[in-house]
């Protein structure tokens, strides 16, 4: 009894020091306004200005301008020149917070068992106490949409801010996309032969898969034209947003059939899908910009799709389709990767699009998809103040360096597991941090 | 008249019964001897002489005379031949004919428990893919009605093996004759064969192509041995050793494996013959230097049904230029004096065989040479020669009788004699019956019948014309002299009338007949040949050479129809970052000659330098990858076993990876291709400089000390590789450590063996050792002459190998991954262990946990020499961008960041006295980038590898566009094709091969992505 409570306690001591942060606590709300001087202000919309001055109190910016903005005489005054302000990132449909370790299955509460699931909801998975997720901050991301994957219709997911004691401190907007993965048409052969599946049954499988898109979505419908249904059905009850304008429905789909069947599938039903991934989508961008459907593009940093492609073309991409005049946000599959967003958003920049039009792939675009625009995604007075500062250029990863970060006005500590890791190991080994 | 008749009569009887001596008889005995004399054809003897007018006479399965004016003696059938043509018939050197079906091969993946050795019962090898033993002739049992199917086809003769395995025993020589199996093997053991595919085997061993090249070398190493040796009895070594002075016929898939398949021959003096996949064309000049001979296919693929320009995309740029030029191949073999046999194998239906024959025609191929490929070039290669392929007397009576020269479209091939036996292909016409003729049915009046259409695939129309004129179709049927006529007037009267009769006169050529008429009346018909028949000119398409694109190298988008030169080029006023004492330069001129540096300074001028502006630009050494898997066929792991040092990436190379050119973009020149980390001792990897359309060979570094993969922790020890893979040792580090232990433990004692046996002077009574690879590449790490790379991660591991390898007398190089590094840090520094690793990834698995950003600038600044590497075809594309994370995370200096993706990996490989740094007489390999290296915005406008531009920012520009209207052109002609109504094959997308460390896809094996 004495080994088992012994082994009892070491495991609680080793699952401590690798799940908790007790030192890096979430922030507590601003209780004085706060000026920003001196730096260089990314609005998110395109608007640079230099020297500038942002403020803002309890949570909210209440201004924003040149030297000559006014300072309130309460106000704490925080000289930054030289350093760039951004409002701060926001990461799109990825798995910060549901996947700890890819490769345990226990930590993995992101795809749920069965092909259609759209009553699962991401938000009560999201998991406050990862320890990525302070890693994912520190490079200027403060916003995230933990999103399920898997079968035909994944879930629900949510957008939340990354500083908070529990998911429903951290809701920002709850409950607001269901996820769809859009049957594929397109016939996949393998270089070799034998484990592969084959035309037939990939052919047999689009049907299948596409007529029970259809029955669902039909039965949907009527069911969420009742307002008593007899037999309750959370899946049903669940696509009821949908319909009804409180859900958007986000679509995984890549080749350009399969992305006008999409868009035409959706707008049969009144909805106006917003699709991730797309990556044919300048094969059909015409399309996409006379129904004005938003994307919500791929990494940059991604190799293209076929052989022939334009070596560039993932780089390319966002570029190709903004100047095609279509609303484009920037994602990155996976979780801890979204620390490297403001990257993919440079390298947008390096190909074709001006560093700001980049910025707003990441800020301000990304609010208006995720439909979070009136609260955060630019420096505008009466938003949420969620600010970065970046001792220089944030969408470089030579010079992105986060000294401060904002949620809701609220000073987050930016500290995390690496950086403890590096200090503890820097003084063993007598190095200079 | 009477000869036709006579001829057609013997059309229906047997014509030579032959007897088996060995065999006894229920009944009376029927020995015929065959006789027969043909007369009046053009005999084509071989592809050398052709007898006008000539005769030839067979008796008892032998050609007894061909000639002109020769004597015919009493008691042959004679057949009259005017006007027609002889041929010998054709051989297909490459089928398995008359052997049972081999089952598809299952590969099971991570689905099933490993099978480490053989589960056959017997004394055999111990990995089913060898499997010599395996004799064609013991199992052979003729198909008559397969036979027929070839026979149709104009073909005699065949060669038939069981197409299973790598080593895959000796095949057999047989004619097409159906009467016994006795009396048509022409040669029991034609040859050995082998291949790189495992096929049935149930071992696991080999999973990738490195491997089945590792398992075929030790074979020859082992049959060696066993020669010598009197330990162990083994049939399949024993038989190996017994088919050694058979000839050597390997087959393969594509080019690449042909070179492949004649390094590892020049290895042991052997000399395949190459049973190919039709791509030769794409590097004709490597091909022909091998210097073997060949035995093609010409199964060339289908047009692309690109008429949906959606469905046009998932067509590649190579599959439409192989579309284009594959049928060029055979004739591009023949302008390049390379022997070759033609084979129908892999033809999709027996029909496409002379389709597609004819296309190589028009695309260039002398018919004289496709007759030697089909007749005398495979019986040379299968030592049959003396029995057929020609029509020289003493030989098998194998011939065609045809209508014309067997080339021609028109041809028709009438009877296939095998052995003396005649099989009727199509029955002999007396002559073209085409023409328009008055047909006359009694108490009807006259109609014209037009006879049109082909030879044998005839047309015939009936036409009235004045009043109730109609033009009707007939059906029409000859069987012999024998004529059907069926048709419908439709009106007057109305309803089939069916005539039946006979050919009554040979000029003007004359039918009568009976004719029933739709109410049951019998009255009889005439039709007399009255004009003849006017063939409509088609229009054919202008074929062959002068019309198809080029080759361009590799085949696939973004080649080059020629490879990119060296030039001498002075770049002006760039940043430089030298890399060495004169640290970064500004304004600095860098002078490119003979694909060396040959100088850095300010104001450079040459009179035959190109000069470029490089002002506001930088110029870096070329990026080096430490960790690499692009540009490998066929699997990167060869997991089966925990020990594989034996295989080698180097066997395996692709030069046609399009990875290539991507990070030639990226500013990458040179990169380490490593083998997997499924196993604690992997394979040997192989350095690689990025020469974008060269061959494998061309690609390799050169000069390189080698190096080999090891790996620890999960990988090794099968953790995440679901609940069947906890069988194969070790399953924990307690057991990799053991593993090393082992394996080094063996290889001390495998010198020691070596060296006594070599060092002692009377080698009499002496056993010479076994030559085992796996242990010498052991022996080589011993003694300092093989490099480690060692995939790791956490600390207690990368601990463990170091004390493993200071106990054991070796040293790791470098540790690659070593997300750890920064933990134990001091300890590599002290044994001078290099530090591969990743800038920022972690927690995709347990032992990344504790991976941090700043190792890079810890282990830096611990004193060990840090490189970042991709490990990933797509990072490695901007490691100037991980490089830059050493400067964010942690702040290594920028200079010293750049390092560790340069200069570092030069140093850590042993080859920084040839790259890593831009220094007068170092290798021309350098970037020039838009602006700072380190920056997310700075783009590879040039790279170069030896002082070749072999990346080139605008110039891709032009190839893209190049790309497009060459696409455009394939893919209008595809559709041209289709509208001619050529058949064609639904497009669909092919999956690239990416690998990284745990892919488990290759040679035999893929698992499917979830």
């Amino acid at each position: 009894m004495k080994k088992i409570i012994y082994q009892f306690i070491i495991l609680t001591v080793v699952a401590c020091t690798a799940y908790a942060q007790p030192n890096i606590a979430p922030a507590k709300a601003q209780t004085q306004a706060i000026a920003l001087v001196g730096a260089t202000l990314h609005i998110g919309n395109g608007t640079v200005i230099e020297n500038g001055i942002i403020i803002f109190d309890k949570g909210k910016i209440t201004a924003v301008g040149d030297s000559k903005t006014a300072l309130p005489q309460n106000a704490n005054v925080v000289q930054v020149t030289g350093k760039h302000i951004y409002p701060g990132f926001i990461a799109p449909a990825n798995g910060l917070g549901l996947t700890e370790v890819e490769s345990v299955r226990a930590t993995r509460d992101i795809q749920e068992v069965g092909f259609i699931n759209p009553h699962v909801r991401s938000i009560i998975a999201y998991n406050t106490d990862s320890r990525i997720i302070p890693t994912v901050r520190s490079n200027g991301v403060l916003l995230s949409q933990p999103a399920p994957e898997g079968g035909l219709v994944s879930g629900t997911s949510s957008v939340v801010q990354l500083d908070g004691w529990n998911w429903e401190d951290a809701a920002y907007k709850t409950d607001m996309a269901i996820h769809f993965n859009w049957p594929t048409s397109r016939i996949r052969t393998s270089r070799r032969a034998g484990a592969a599946v084959s035309e037939e049954q990939q052919k047999e499988r689009y049907q299948r898969q596409m007529a029970e898109l259809q029955n669902y979505f039909e039965e949907a419908k009527a069911y969420a034209e009742l307002s008593k249904p007899k037999v309750f059905n959370a899946r049903f009850d669940a696509m009821k947003g949908l319909f009804t304008g409180t859900k958007k429905a986000f679509v995984n789909v890549s080749a350009q059939k399969d992305i006008i069947i999409a868009v035409k599938f959706f707008e049969g039903f009144g909805i106006k899908p917003v699709l991730l991934g797309a990556d044919e989508a300048i094969q059909v961008a015409g399309f996409l910009k006379e129904h004005q459907i938003p994307v919500i593009v791929n990494e940059s940093h991604a190799l293209p799709v076929n052989d022939d492609d334009d070596v560039y073309l993932p780089y390319k991409n966002a570029a190709l389709l903004h100047k095609a005049g279509i609303l484009i946000a920037m994602s990155i599959e996976g979780y801890w990767q979204q620390r490297n967003l403001p990257f993919m958003a440079g390298t947008a920049a390096a190909y074709g699009l001006s560093k700001e039009e980049a910025l707003a792939l990441i800020t301000s675009n990304t609010a208006k998809i995720l439909g979070i625009d009136k609260q955060t995604g630019t420096l505008e007075i009466g938003k949420d103040a969620n600010i970065i500062i970046s001792e220089g250029d944030a969408l470089d990863m030579r010079t992105n360096h986060i000294s401060k970060a904002y949620i809701q006005g609220r000073d987050i500590n930016l500290d995390n597991v690496q950086k403890q890791l590096y200090k503890r190991y820097a003084e063993k080994l007598g190095i200079k941090e | 008249m009477k000869k036709i008749l006579l001829l057609i009569g013997a059309l229906f009887c047997v014509a030579t019964v032959q007897a088996q001596e060995t065999f006894p008889v229920n009944g009376s005995y029927d020995i015929r001897s065959g006789q027969f004399a043909f007369i009046n054809a053009n005999i084509v003897v071989s592809a050398e002489q052709t007898i006008k007018n000539g005769t030839l006479i067979i008796k008892d399965r032998k050609i007894e005379q061909v000639g002109t004016a020769l004597n015919i003696p009493k008691g042959y059938v004679i057949i009259d031949l005017k006007g027609k043509y002889i041929y010998p018939s054709l051989i297909d050197a490459y089928t398995s004919y008359g052997l049972p079906e081999t089952p598809r091969q299952s590969f099971s993946g991570r689905g099933s428990a490993p099978v480490f050795t053989t589960t056959k019962q017997g004394a055999y090898h111990w990995n089913e893919a060898i499997k010599p033993e395996m004799n064609a002739h013991s199992i052979f049992n003729l198909d008559a009605k397969k036979a027929e199917e070839m026979k149709k086809n104009g073909f005699g003769t065949v060669n038939t093996l069981i197409k299973d395995g790598i080593a895959r025993g000796t095949s057999a020589a047989v004619t097409l004759g159906d009467e016994s199996n006795n009396l048509v093997m022409l040669s029991a053991k034609t040859a050995a064969n082998y291949s790189f595919s495992k096929g049935t085997a149930k071992t696991d061993y080999p999973s990738s192509l490195m491997g089945s090249i590792a398992l075929l070398r030790q074979t020859y190493l082992d049959a060696a041995w066993y020669k010598s040796q009197s330990k162990e009895f083994n049939i399949s070594l024993d038989e190996f050793n017994k088919q050694q002075n058979l000839p050597q016929i390997f087959e393969v898939e594509n080019w690449e494996d042909v070179l492949r398949a004649d390094k590892l021959g020049d290895e042991f003096g052997k000399q395949y013959v190459f049973k190919s996949g039709g791509d030769e064309y794409q590097r004709i000049a490597d091909i022909k230097a091998t210097t073997g001979k060949f035995i093609i296919p010409i199964n060339f693929p289908k047009a692309y049904d690109v008429e949906d320009p959606a469905d046009a995309r998932s067509v590649t740029f190579a599959q439409m230029k192989h579309w284009e030029l594959a049928p060029t191949n055979p004739a591009v073999l023949e302008q390049n004096g390379i022997t070759f046999a033609i084979s129908p194998a892999g033809l999709e239906s027996p029909k496409d065989f002379w389709t597609n024959l004819r296309l190589a025609i028009d695309f260039g191929l002398s018919e004289k040479q496709a007759l030697k490929s089909l007749t005398e070039i495979p019986a040379s290669i299968l030592g049959i020669d003396k029995k057929v392929g020609t029509l020289n007397v003493g030989k098998e009576a194998n011939f065609l009788i045809t209508s014309s020269p067997l080339f021609a479209k028109e041809n028709i091939i009438f009877e296939n004699w095998v052995q003396g036996k005649r099989f009727i292909v199509s029955q002999m016409d007396v002559k073209d019956l085409r023409g328009d003729y008055d047909l006359v049915i009694a108490g009807l009046g006259k109609l014209d019948m037009k006879i049109g259409g082909s030879i044998g695939a005839y047309e015939v129309n009936i036409v009235r014309t004045g009043a109730d004129s109609v033009k009707i179709k007939a059906n029409f049927v000859r069987n012999g002299d024998l004529v059907n006529l069926v048709f419908d007037l439709t009106k007057n009267p109305k309803g089939d009338f069916r005539l039946s009769g006979y050919l009554d006169k040979a000029s003007p050529l004359t039918f009568k007949g009976d004719a029933v008429a739709a109410n049951g009346n019998t009255t009889n018909w005439s039709a007399i040949f009255k004009a003849p028949f006017i063939e409509k000119e088609k229009k054919e398409e202008a074929k062959g050479v002068s019309n198809v694109g080029k080759v361009v190298y590799p085949l696939v988008a973004y080649g080059n129809p020629e490879l990119p030169k060296a030039e001498t080029i002075i770049f002006k006023n760039a940043t430089v970052w030298t890399n060495e004492k004169d640290g970064i330069l500004k304004d600095a001129d860098v002078w490119v000659e003979n694909g060396k540096i040959k100088a850095v300074g300010k104001n450079l001028s040459a009179n035959n330098a190109k000069l470029i502006d490089a002002k506001g630009k930088h110029i870096t050494p070329g990026i080096i990858d430490e960790h690499s898997h692009i540009a490998i066929s066929r699997g990167v792991n060869e997991g089966t076993q925990a020990v594989t040092s034996e295989v080698r990436i180097g066997d395996v190379l692709d030069a046609e990876d399009v990875n290539i050119y991507r990070q030639l973009a990226g500013g990458v020149t040179t990169s380490h291709l490593l083998h997997g980390s499924a196993n604690p001792v992997g394979g040997q990897t192989q350095l690689i400089k990025l020469r974008w359309g060269n061959t494998p060979e061309g690609l390799k570094f050169g000069n390189n000390p080698g190096f080999i993969k090891f790996a620890l922790g999960e990988n090794v020890k099968q953790s995440n590789w679901g609940e069947f893979n906890t069988i194969r040792f070790p399953q924990t580090r307690m057991g990799v450590e053991q593993v090393f232990i082992d394996a080094f433990t063996r290889a001390k004692e495998y010198k020691a063996t070596m060296a006594a046996y070599n060092g002692a002077k009377n080698k009499s009574g002496l056993t010479q050792p076994r030559k085992d690879l796996e242990l010498e590449a052991l022996v080589e790490i011993l003694d300092g002459k093989r490099h480690i790379t060692c995939h790791s991660y956490v600390q207690s591991e990368i601990n463990m190998l170091m004390k493993v390898a200071d106990s054991m007398g070796f040293k790791v190089n470098t540790f690659t991954h070593i997300l750890e590094g920064y933990k134990v840090a001091d300890k590599m520094a002290k044994r001078g262990i290099a530090g591969s690793t990743f800038s920022d990834w972690w927690t995709y698995k347990m032992e990344v946990l504790d991976a941090i950003p700043y190792n890079g600038k810890l282990m830096h600044e611990a004193g060990v020499l840090t490189a970042f590497n991709s490990d990933d075809a797509e990072m490695a594309r901007r490691l100037n961008q991980e490089a830059a994370k050493a400067v964010k995370y942690g702040g290594v200096s920028e200079e010293e960041a750049l390092k560790f993706v340069t200069l570092n990996p030069a140093i850590m490989m042993h080859i920084d006295d040839r790259v890593g740094s831009i220094k007068p007489g170092k290798d021309a390999d350098l970037v020039l980038w838009s602006e700072h290296p380190l920056s997310v915005y700075a783009k590879a406008e040039k790279t170069l590898v030896d002082g070749i531009v072999y990346w080139d920012y605008e110039k891709d520009e032009q190839k893209r566009k190049e790309i497009k209207e060459e696409q455009a052109r394939l893919i209008q002609k595809m559709i041209n094709a289709k509208t001619k109504g050529a058949k064609t094959q639904r497009p669909s997308l092919e999956k690239p091969s990416l690998y990284d460390c745990d892919t488990l896809e290759g040679e035999h094996a893929e698992t499917e992505e979830h």
